[in-house]
């Protein structure tokens, strides 16, 4: 049990990622009314983006000093906004290719579509980088010790979670604050009446796959940086996790993903110290069926 | 004549495979096609079944295995009913929690109990062996047909080189036998069933379960039993494959590309359609081992033409979604017959 502070920082490091993942799911499920199954390798793409663009830019020559005690510099922090941007437009490319035309066709066609995009995805990321792991990071950082409580943190991991609060606090911004904001929280309580108050509902959706897919991109690259390297089957290991996540918090509540995010993220690492870490993924089933049994809407969802 | 003779057992091989997946499509298809239910765990229940069946029907465990229980010995239907029972059971469990929910949440739990299954096979060597599967599983009366065989090709040592090749693999004319048979028999149940009440009451979840259930029907009752049988007819499929591979390991089935090479063969052949879900199968197999053939021609290594080929896969669901949703054959519209004439006016 003495591990037991070490093992919630690794929790709150693993379910800051889930929660930028479950964030996107979450919007894309409550606005455009299906479960996007290639969430995960959205994540994937945003991470191998990040590294292509990194490989360019020290090609160019841009240099990658690190920053402070950041095992990582200049040229990666600009290849992570690039890949951010880049995803987003990837889905939204996406979108307008395949989704926007079985919109009418109903979410489990949606689902089916986006299975198959999953696929899609990750196969397209094996065929140009392999199935081997590419790294972010070669060398290797010393964790430093917090004196008192017996915690070992890296750096990097410091950056994982004041980027995920930074991100968090900017959705909530935007989500409460702005107009696009509002008017996406009304198209996703109802879009047809959104559309009915004039409310421009392609736009909303738009912006829907751009803040989804800049933080799956975001959950994809932390993932690279918290395990040094990426492999085109990173996103789906997370799925799992992720869904877990997004329905123990209410389907389509954003602010339920980040909780079922932490709560997941937590419960995942504390279970290594009882059984196996092979089992992870099953203890995120485990909560997410015990939670669909208890209050299937999710510790923050409604009833429609 | 040697072509013809490697011809005719690729196919007999090809036909053994499809068939299999052709039961698979066949459980989906009762699932999906019929019941509405979205289902995407299928590679954990024809993993389930056939590790079920291997259990049940394959030797003790040897000396170097790290697997310390089961190997029954028992015959092989006794594995197939088995394997058809804890496929039923799994799908028990994932259905009670998420039916009464929006299809959403078995779709989820479909993917996670297949991840849990792949996640024990790998982890429990004491039952499973761990990522060295299981070996030596025997097939159905393979003793007596290769010794028949032997036998007889002992008889005619003059026969041509060609005919002793053709001969010494008519084993797999007999699976391929008995892979059609339980093929045909469990297509003839499903369309018997599909057209009984059972069945109508299941489309009519299909089409609107708050209707069925304002027409007095437990829908969820319903929906379970759906998923349930389905999932036994997946456990089949994967007990036959069993039975021909002789060795299985979980590496033998990818968590979603035999899932979604399912799926694809449904939607394509036509779901809601029987015949289509068998057709589906072939075609799709077919189509999936050509481009085996196909990626050998060109210049990339194996994991590029892997990709490749899920991605030709994959693109192929979004253009059968896209452009014929309804597959190649259609959903079959029986209506009763005092209403045909009305519905050929139309």
């Amino acid at each position: 049990m003495s591990r037991l502070p070490q093992l919630i920082v690794y929790g709150i490091i693993s379910g800051s990622i889930i929660s930028l993942g479950g964030i996107g799911v979450s919007l894309t499920y409550s606005i455009l009314g299906f479960s996007n199954f290639a969430h995960g390798d959205i994540m994937a793409l945003g991470a191998y983006i990040c590294f292509g663009v990194f490989v360019l830019f020290t090609g160019l020559g841009i240099g990658n000093t690190p920053i402070g005690p950041l095992s990582f510099g200049f040229s990666f922090v600009l290849s992570f906004v690039s890949a951010l941007a880049l995803t987003a437009l990837a889905t939204v490319v996406i979108d307008r290719i395949l989704f926007k035309r079985l919109r009418k066709a109903g979410s489990i066609i949606l689902m089916m579509a986006s299975i198959g995009l999953a696929l899609g995805l990750r196969n397209i990321l094996q065929f140009f980088w392999g199935p081997q792991p590419h790294y972010y990071i070669e060398k290797i950082q010393v964790a430093s010790v917090i004196p008192g409580l017996g915690i070992r943190i890296k750096p990097d991991q410091i950056f994982i979670i004041i980027t995920t609060v930074a991100l968090v606090v900017l959705v909530h911004c935007f989500l409460q604050y702005t107009k696009m904001g509002k008017a996406m929280r009304a198209s996703a309580d109802n879009i047809a009446l959104a559309r009915v108050t004039g409310i421009n509902t392609d736009r909303v959706i738009l912006w829907t796959w751009v803040i989804g897919g800049a933080l799956a991109a975001t959950a994809g690259i932390l993932t690279g940086i918290e395990n040094k390297f990426i492999t085109p089957e990173l996103g789906w290991q997370m799925l799992l996790s992720v869904f877990a996540a997004v329905i123990l918090g209410g389907l389509g509540n954003p602010y339920g993903a980040i909780l079922g995010g932490m709560i997941i993220g937590l419960s995942e690492e504390v279970s290594t110290a009882f059984i196996s870490t092979g089992y992870k993924p099953a203890v995120a089933f485990a909560i997410m069926i015990i939670m669909l049994l208890v209050k299937p809407t999710g510790l923050l969802g409604r009833r429609k | 004549m040697e072509h013809v003779v490697g011809a005719i057992n690729y196919i007999v091989f090809f036909a053994i495979t499809a068939g299999t997946y052709g039961i698979l499509s066949l459980g989906l298809n009762i699932q999906w096609g019929f019941a509405g239910l979205f289902n995407i765990g299928i590679a954990g229940f024809y993993a389930l079944g056939a590790y079920t069946a291997a259990l049940i029907s394959g030797p003790p465990p040897s000396a170097w295995d790290g697997r310390m229980v089961a190997g029954y010995e028992l015959p092989f239907l006794v594995g197939l009913l088995a394997a058809a029972v804890v496929c039923g059971i799994a799908a028990l469990l994932i259905g009670i929690p998420t039916l009464r929910l929006r299809a959403e949440y078995l779709a989820i739990a479909s993917i996670g109990i297949a991840e849990i299954i792949r996640l024990v096979l790998k982890n429990e060597s004491w039952l499973t062996n761990g990522v060295w599967g299981l070996q030596q599983i025997p097939s159905p009366l393979y003793k007596t047909i290769r010794g028949g065989v032997t036998a007889l090709l002992e008889a005619h040592p003059d026969w041509p080189p060609w005919a002793y090749d053709l001969i010494s693999k008519s084993y797999n004319w007999f699976y391929l036998l008995l892979v059609i048979v339980v093929l045909f028999v469990l297509y003839l149940v499903m369309q018997r069933l599909v057209r009984s009440p059972w069945g109508r009451v299941i489309k009519a979840i299909r089409e609107d379960e708050d209707v069925a259930a304002m027409s007095g029907k437990n829908t969820f009752s319903f929906k379970i039993q759906a998923l349930v049988l389905g999932a036994m007819i997946m456990g089949i499929g994967g007990s036959l494959y069993a039975h021909y591979a002789r060795f299985i390991s979980p590496s033998s089935f990818k968590p979603l590309y035999g899932t979604f090479l399912v799926w694809v063969m449904l939607i394509l052949g036509g779901s809601g359609n029987n015949k289509g879900a068998v057709l589906g199968s072939f075609v799709v197999w077919g189509i999936w081992a050509g481009t085996d053939f196909l990626t050998g021609y060109l210049p990339f290594t194996a994991s590029q033409a892997a990709a490749l080929r899920i991605i030709f896969i994959g693109i192929l669901l979004e253009v059968v979604l896209l452009w014929r949703p309804q597959g190649l054959l259609q959903r079959e519209r029986r209506l009763p017959k005092f209403l045909r004439s009305d519905a050929d006016k139309k």
